[in-house]
């Protein structure tokens, strides 16, 4: 079923009920590719899989319910504004899928290009953002250098103040950068890829990861049974270390609970993303209305998917400050995501040593924004069991060879 | 928040620590000898396990030592703590 103006108004008048948006099939016994993960980047990697390669024997199993990890637990933000190359390229890639995407799967992700702000409290990062602004200009990637009027201007509620603690001495933007709506993405991509045949199957955790005498994989022991593949991908964000140690692999990742909280609905008060790296704020403002707020990750590993209040008092005082027209707004509810970090805070794409084996992983606090770019280049590198030459340098072998992609500061918050 | 129990200066909010990673993995004795891929597993592959965690703290708000903890991943609740050169518990 496609959405358009009939097909609204035969639903909403004439009282039809809504079909399922995509099928809830028994696993098959076997399949070309099995895809460990049913959150943004495993759905999208099945959908351009099955669109663009033409492997349509494919299966996304998902330990809890679709896009309930990461995917829904996000703050949403998208840009592309990264320092490196590979990571502008890469980002870059995704920023221009989102903004068909909405046309391309038919289906509203609400994608809205309002803009997002990075704010700069001292000298130092106000120089290291001009940089970014110039090598995301080579890169023919929008990003200008603000001063704090002209980020007052753009964003009317922040505070540019000379008595705040941290005074805010400019700002970069991107204004094609922005939000989209978390939910709609996982859930387009699994309508869109179950119309093409995959196969998406919730409720079905992987236990262990089948291997031939020769090394490459075969299978995979779920819940469900065991299920044959020719190729297996682990998109499985926080849990990849878990599910990768079923194959032998030991990974360069770190799993963090990070959290975030929204506010009670107001009405629009806020019309952009602002970021800030000193204070550690980061917040925009839903449709609903509701501010979205990005805290830090917790110091340690762990895998609880809450997090220290303390975390989270420490994001809303910096917000408090840079708007203090937000003091007297409540917290509607918190809650945590078990992100995956790699030591140069840039994602692991690609092969791995056992033959078969393929990982999308290591996106830290900031995946979401890659879902179609990274589901996009995963895609072509599964289907022809090489890199894709925008995935290639996010390769694993860069822990060993050295080259590695520092976006450390990327996030513009600490984390 | 965490309550951690420096060994030397007792039951403390987290707050007063900070957090050093996973524990014992000792410096190559010869550097020079290790392959690259051995390198690249001292330096930044981990276990980060769903379970048991032996990690580092170092008291830096408070004696500045460091010593060893184990803390389960998925409750967050600490088993034990202990002073560098001590065993792991069990």
């Amino acid at each position: 079923m496609r959405f358009n103006l009939y097909s609204l108004l035969r639903h909403a008048i004439g009282g039809a009920p809504w079909p399922e948006q995509w099928r809830s099939p028994e696993p098959k016994p076997a399949y070309d590719v099995v895809i460990i993960g049913a959150g943004g980047h495993g759905l999208a990697t099945a959908y351009y899989l099955a669109r663009d390669h033409g492997i349509r024997r494919v299966a996304v199993l998902e330990r809890g319910w679709l896009g309930g990890g990461n995917t829904g637990r996000n703050t949403t933000v998208i840009r592309s504004n990264y320092l490196r190359d590979e990571s502008a390229a890469l980002y870059e890639h995704a920023l221009q899928l989102w903004e068909t995407l909405a046309q391309e799967l038919n289906y509203n992700v609400m994608y809205s290009p309002r803009g997002v702000m990075m704010l700069a409290h001292s000298v130092h990062e106000a120089q290291v953002f001009k940089r970014h602004v110039h090598a995301n200009r080579l890169n023919g990637i929008d990003n200008e250098w603000l001063t704090p009027g002209e980020a007052k201007a753009f964003c009317p509620p922040l505070n540019i103040s000379s008595d705040l603690r941290y005074p805010i001495l400019g700002a970069a933007l991107q204004r094609r950068g922005g939000v989209a709506r978390h939910d709609a993405v996982a859930w387009a991509y699994a309508r869109g890829a179950s119309a093409l045949g995959v196969d998406i199957i919730q409720n079905c955790e992987v236990t262990g990861i089948s291997r031939t005498a020769s090394g490459a994989v075969n299978a995979v022991e779920t819940t469900r049974g065991r299920i044959a593949a020719r190729k297996v991908a682990v998109v499985a964000a926080g849990h990849t270390s878990v599910v990768m140690a079923m194959a032998g692999v030991r990974m360069p990742l770190e799993s963090y609970p990070l959290q975030a909280l929204v506010s009670e609905p107001v009405k629009p008060v806020l019309p952009c993303v602002v970021m800030s790296n000193s204070v550690h704020a980061y917040i925009s403002q839903s449709d609903k209305g509701e501010l979205v707020i990005g805290a830090g990750t917790d110091a340690y590993v762990s895998y609880s998917q809450a997090g220290g209040l303390h975390v989270a008092e420490h994001t809303l005082e910096a917000i408090c400050e840079l708007f203090p027209t937000f003091r007297r707004l409540r917290m509607l509810r918190n809650w945590g995501g078990i992100v995956d970090v790699t030591p140069d805070r840039s994602p692991i794409i690609g092969l791995t040593p056992v033959p078969g084996l393929y990982v999308n992983c290591g996106w830290g606090t900031g995946g979401f924004k890659a879902i179609p770019g990274s589901g996009h280049v995963f895609a072509a590198t599964i289907a022809r069991g090489e890199p894709h030459l925008i995935a290639a340098p996010f390769a694993l072998e860069r822990f060993v060879t050295g080259q590695l992609i520092d976006e450390a500061a990327a996030a513009a918050v600490a984390h | 928040m965490l309550l951690i129990t420096c060994p030397w200066c007792g039951a403390r909010p987290e707050n007063e620590f900070r957090y050093g990673g996973e524990a014992h993995i000792a410096r190559p004795p010869d550097p020079a000898s290790l392959d690259d891929a051995s390198w690249a597993d001292f330096l930044y592959m981990r276990s980060n396990p769903k379970g048991r965690h032996a990690e580092r703290w170092r008291h830096i708000h408070g004696c500045g030592r460091f010593f060893n903890c184990v803390r389960n991943t998925i409750s967050d609740r600490i088993e034990a703590t202990y002073k560098p050169g001590e065993p792991t518990p069990r």
